[in-house]
């Protein structure tokens, strides 16, 4: 218990020292929203000083953190300039959307590594492993961009996928079975982008890890009992790995969602990535900052998750922290 | 206690195990570890197998335990030839023949508690249920000396011996013909040892077994064996009782393993014996 605690803890603080630096960063670019107003004749200079200053622009820099935070802990997040709303409702949609593409190619991605790197350790250095690692070997120098790019052409080509968004302009109209089909339709590229390009770190991951253990001379003793192959892989080898594996998980948590932001734009899925884009690119400075924070939540989030895993998990970590 | 009149309990023919190191370009070079083993052990007998590192002693092991399949050559056991069988067949066989690794620590599985590791192979086995199991499994436990409460302790609490102790409580768990020693006392220290030795001679009597006891130490191999083979680069050279062997051994491999152990401690062994 205490060691969640101090956990959650630890957790609180990382988001708050990034909060920090994510306004200062954001707030050092130069320029701003209402630079852009300059340019229009049409617009008096007094016009954009007295909006910069309704916005609080001209204020210095600690003054401005404070009241964000303040607006923070309100649950407003600040206010966007272009959408003239409050951050939290614009992202909230979005950040869902991204949420659950990272969850499914999360999931998704483990559910495949596991086998392929456990069958690929079991038969190191012999065919099916010569035939995982070469593929492996191959997705992973394919950028994923052009991987994203790649599987949109093949969807318009073949027209089996539809190119973008997220569900169907009649999606409302649809039944459940329809609308979770319509659903699948729309995953499938953008997860099969972050999938493909997660795999092969995952899975070369997996096979290390396994193979390591294999050698072990308390393998050899599982063995020697007599005990069933796909029981020894799955009940004795995959858990004495698996620590490494599991701080892998969170790790791959954090890579998949930077992922999932630039397979959102590629794809057109409506997530935070291309809300992000347009927030920078017109300097739409809060809205930059909440969705930044947002993606820090969510790998902070699942490195804590991994952590506690592994407490769970690992006797020897309980018996380490009881003796202290 | 002389094998010639009894039935062999395992009968290991002209084996022979090659390794082959295969390199990305070349068909690379071929690795002899046994060439042409052939030996028996009666029941109820110990042999010594001593030999220098790397003369084939634990690829012996690991093929008479049927964790590998010699190149070539027959391995009797039971009535079969078990060198040859299917590999779910092998499974069958390997309970009853165990195999006590040099390493305790690494041995045994860090994750499980001392009472899991022991029970473990039973309830795969599915010989026992439940109460059985519990009641078979600490047993076991002070058959070797481990008090029940230590049953719910983790590997890392052990010391060396006791690792060790444990490590035989398992093997002895699934009721094996024939336990393999590869080195089962070397990192132990010398009054480890000798209460293992001790542990080990008091287990062969009541549980009736036969051990190979794998070593490169000549003294204790005369301590504990019935009878000694030399092993030397994949073949046995020399076989006989051990305190003939230590008097006129008469292949070289053997004269250098004789000379590196001190007179005084092949004394004293062979007067505890």
């Amino acid at each position: 218990m205490r060691f969640m605690l101090r956990r959650v803890a630890h957790a609180a603080f990382l988001i708050f020292g990034a909060s920090i630096l994510t306004f200062l960063f954001a707030s050092l670019a130069p320029g701003d929203y209402f630079d852009e107003m300059r340019l229009n004749t049409q617009i008096a200079p007094e016009t954009i000083s007295a909006l910069r200053a309704r916005y609080q622009l001209d204020r210095p820099l600690p003054l401005r953190y404070l009241r964000w935070i303040d607006s923070v802990i309100q649950g407003d997040l600040g206010y966007s300039f272009s959408y003239n709303s409050p951050v939290r409702p614009l992202l909230w949609v979005r950040a869902r959307n991204t949420f659950f593409l990272t969850l499914v190619a999360t999931l998704l991605s483990w559910g495949l590594a596991l086998p392929i790197g456990v069958r690929s350790a079991e038969y190191l250095g012999r065919f099916p492993d010569s035939l995982i690692s070469w593929t492996m070997a191959a997705l992973l120098v394919i950028p994923e961009l052009s991987l994203a790019l790649g599987l949109l052409l093949f969807a318009a080509r073949s027209g089996w996928f539809p190119t973008g968004e997220m569900v169907s302009v009649d999606f409302s109209s649809l039944s459940l079975v329809h609308k979770l089909q319509d659903l699948v339709l729309h995953m499938t590229l953008p997860v099969l982008a972050l999938v493909l390009t997660a795999l092969p770190l995952l899975v070369r991951h997996v096979r290390a890890a396994i193979a390591d253990v294999l050698d072990a001379p308390f393998m050899l003793a599982a063995r020697g009992h007599g005990i069933p192959r796909h029981r020894l892989l799955y009940r004795y080898a995959l858990p004495a790995a698996a620590n490494p594996l599991i701080s892998l998980f969170g790790f791959s948590i954090g890579a998949l969602l930077s992922g999932s932001l630039l397979v959102e734009v590629v794809m057109g899925w409506p997530g935070l990535g291309p809300l992000l884009v347009e927030a920078i690119l017109s300097r739409d400075l809060y809205l930059v900052i909440g969705g930044v924070l947002l993606s820090t939540l969510f790998l902070v989030i699942g490195n804590l998750i991994a952590d506690l895993l592994l407490y769970w998990t690992d006797p020897r970590i309980h018996a380490d922290l009881v003796a202290k | 206690m002389s094998s010639e009149f009894m039935q062999p309990l395992i009968r290991v023919e002209s084996v022979s195990k090659y390794y082959r190191h295969r390199r990305i370009l070349s068909s690379g070079h071929i690795v002899h570890a046994l060439n042409g083993v052939s030996l028996s052990i009666a029941p109820r007998s110990t042999l010594a197998l001593v030999g220098e590192s790397g003369s084939g002693k634990s690829t012996l092991a690991l093929c008479l335990a049927c964790l590998e399949r010699p190149s070539s050559g027959k391995i009797w056991f039971g009535g079969r030839d078990i060198a040859t069988l299917a590999e779910n067949q092998m499974r069958a066989v390997r309970p009853q023949i165990q195999l006590i690794f040099q390493d305790p620590a690494s041995s045994l599985n860090p994750r499980f508690t001392a009472f899991e590791i022991v029970t473990e192979p039973l309830v795969l086995q599915r010989r026992w249920k439940g109460r059985q199991t519990r009641e078979q499994g600490f047993a076991l436990l002070e058959r070797v000396g481990l008090s029940a409460e230590m049953a719910s302790r983790r590997v890392g609490e052990f010391s060396g011996g006791q690792k060790q102790r444990l490590a035989i409580a398992r093997a002895l768990s699934l009721e094996p013909k024939i336990l393999i020693l590869d080195e089962a006392l070397s990192a132990l220290d010398c009054s480890a040892q000798a209460r293992i030795t001790n542990l080990l001679l008091e287990l062969q009597s009541s549980f009736a077994l036969t051990y190979l006891f794998i070593t490169h130490d000549l003294a204790m191999a005369a301590h504990i064996a019935d009878e000694i083979a030399v092993m030397n680069r994949g073949r046995i050279v020399e076989r006989g009782d051990p305190q003939k062997l230590l008097d006129s051994p008469e292949h070289e491999a053997t004269r250098r393993l004789v000379a590196a152990t001190p007179q005084s401690i092949i004394t004293s062994r062979m007067l505890g014996a």
